[in-house]
């Protein structure tokens, strides 16, 4: 097996890149979160990128998805710079972010949260038709049309999060961490789903993970983000053979705060 | 004098407490900042009408000048927020709350300029006149309050669940980040809110005035209205509603049967009983907001 690859390598094989970001940079204040990503994702594929706690993942979701606004770079997509756009106009291009933490509606019905998915969209017909294709994919949200989102259990609510995200009829689904707090079993069907729609929907998917094994096995690409920057970068299956990650997601386990097991890095990438 | 005439009475002057309450509510709920001048902007939607109306200003018809009112009220809230509050977006709440404050100061300053200190009747329809059933003699505008009030709640309600814009609203109170994801634009559904905050204040003024005289220290009726909402729980629609009847209902009665001196105590007697025995209101809401 070679070397892990560097950004240098051929980029994925695949359909046109439907996205692209140049040198981001995003700060909190005066902390720089992401110093300078570049990074391609294809039409039709699943892309992850992986990495450990605060490397930056979350804000370079918020930052494609127009939550935060970008001091430097560019994002392109559908050949426009979006960089900095309001994210009710970034929606309306077709890119929809799936939040960390599920972040549903907690007081409005199933139903109402999954119309609320499609608040920028005025075909009404194709909304009603999307709302029986998320209870397809996932029919426990259909047995629980007119339950208040908050309470339903972390599963039925990731897959909401998903559904109304699914709404919005996205090309290019920002997923975040849908793995974080549930069981394995759960966590492979969630997976098991998400490949799905990628394949029959068409539905190009940035996954964002630190539970490296399963994305990588839904994965067509992968990226390692480390301290706000991309450090490594190959197809998912030669990601699965390195050393470095195997290393990374064989370590040791441990209780993080947030509770859940995480896989400790032992050693930094590269 | 009559339970039942207490009764209406007492219902009627709870409506207006409601519908300040709701204003409180409505803006808590999607801002959770509190609009202390909402008694204020009760009193300007009554001395616009007012305004519009009476014949020693401009004289229009009632049935014109009340939309108009209810116009300018929405407009004014709309605008306050996009042209003021929204530049404070990240400054404590206690900040927003301060210029409310102030804003109801100002308010009460400038209707005074305009129309004058003294107390002043609303030349509407449906002041003085008497409805009977059977033996009772009841005030046609005490009843119209009631009525209006009923519809005006149908109406938010169908507002609130029906439309897209209504669940969108509720959407954006309960998780902004949320909300934003999905392409809401959070913050013209916060400028909307101050409107509709705006005009259900110029409804509850042209009711209110309706009933009797107003001048422009009349918005401190505000006070009762927020230990209204308190009492409702504040963060629930129907409970600023329930609160607003239930102050209105406690007063009549207080000041039948109590010394006078004690019975203006009663609604906040009750208030400080809610906030011992009951602290999240009659009809709260449980759940907590996330960041
Ligand atoms: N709201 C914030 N204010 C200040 N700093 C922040 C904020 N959110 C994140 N950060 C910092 O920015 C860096 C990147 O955070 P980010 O949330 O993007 O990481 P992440 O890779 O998503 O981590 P996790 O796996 O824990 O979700 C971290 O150092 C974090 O402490
Ligand atoms: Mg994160």
């Amino acid at each position: 097996m070679t070397a892990p690859a560097r950004m240098s390598e051929p980029m994925p094989q695949g359909g046109e890149p439907l996205l692209a970001v140049k040198n981001l940079e995003s700060y909190y204040g005066p902390i720089m979160a992401i110093r300078g990503v570049s990074l391609e994702v294809r039409q039709g594929q699943i892309v992850t990128v992986l990495g450990a706690n605060g490397a930056g993942k979350t804000t370079l979701l918020k930052t494609i998805s127009g939550v935060m606004n970008p001091q430097k770079g560019q994002v392109l997509y559908a050949g426009g710079d979006i960089a900095g756009w309001e994210p009710d106009h970034v929606v309306r291009t077709g890119i929809v972010h799936v939040p960390e933490g599920r972040e549903v509606f907690p007081l409005l019905t199933v139903e109402e949260n999954l119309r609320m998915g499609a608040f920028v969209r005025n075909d009404r017909e194709g909304v009603r038709r999307d709302e029986e294709m998320v209870y397809s994919y996932f029919p426990i949200l259909a047995e629980r049309r007119r339950q208040a989102a908050g309470t339903m259990s972390g599963g039925q609510q990731q897959m909401l999060a998903i559904g109304r995200g699914l709404m919005a009829k996205p090309k290019l689904m920002l997923l975040d961490e849908p793995s974080l707090g549930l069981s394995p079993l759960l966590v492979k069907e969630i997976f098991a789903i998400i490949r799905r729609l990628n394949r029959e929907q068409g539905v190009t998917m940035m996954l964002v993970e630190q539970n490296a094994r399963v994305a990588l096995e839904v994965a067509d690409y992968g990226y390692v983000m480390e301290l706000g920057r991309i450090v490594m970068d190959d197809t998912a299956p030669r990601l699965l053979m390195s050393k470095d990650v195997q290393e990374f997601y064989l370590g040791v386990q441990e209780q993080t705060q947030r509770g859940q097991k995480r896989w400790k890095q032992r050693k930094t990438w590269r | 004098m009559d339970v039942l005439q207490l009764a209406i009475s007492g219902l009627a002057n709870g409506c207006v407490y409601g519908l300040i309450a709701l204003g409180f509510v409505l803006i808590y709920k999607a801002t959770e900042a509190v609009n202390f001048a909402q008694g204020d902007f009760m009193m300007l939607g009554a001395f616009i009408t007012l305004g519009l109306t009476n014949a020693e200003f401009m004289g229009l018809p009632f049935w014109i000048a009340v939309p108009i009112a209810i116009a300018i009220m929405a407009a004014f809230g709309y605008l306050l927020d996009m042209l003021v509050l929204r530049r404070m977006f990240g400054q404590s709440q206690i900040a927003v709350v301060m210029l409310t404050i102030a804003l109801g100061f100002v308010l009460r300053f400038v209707a005074g300029t305009i129309w004058g200190h003294e107390p002043k009747s609303l030349e509407s329809p449906i002041a003085g006149l008497d409805v009977r059933f059977g033996g009772l003699v009841l005030g046609l505008d005490e009843i119209s309050v009631i009525i209006v009030t009923v519809l005006l709640t149908i109406v938010l309600y169908l507002y609130f669940n029906r439309t897209k814009l209504g669940i969108a609203m509720q959407a954006a109170s309960q998780n902004q980040l949320a909300a934003y994801y999905m392409g809401i634009p959070v913050k013209r559904v916060h400028s909307m809110i101050w409107a509709l905050a705006g005009a259900v204040a110029a409804i509850a003024g042209v009711l209110f005035a309706s009933k009797g005289s107003i001048d422009p220290s009349t918005g401190l009726l505000g006070i009762k209205a927020f230990a209204a909402a308190v009492i409702g729980g504040f963060g629930s629609l129907p409970g600023a509603l329930l609160g607003g009847v239930i102050v209105g209902l406690i007063e009549p009665f207080a000041s039948y049967y109590i010394a006078a001196g004690y019975s203006q105590v009663m609604p906040y007697l009750l208030l400080f009983l809610i906030l011992v025995f009951r602290p999240h209101g009659i009809l709260a809401q449980i759940h907590r907001k996330k960041v």
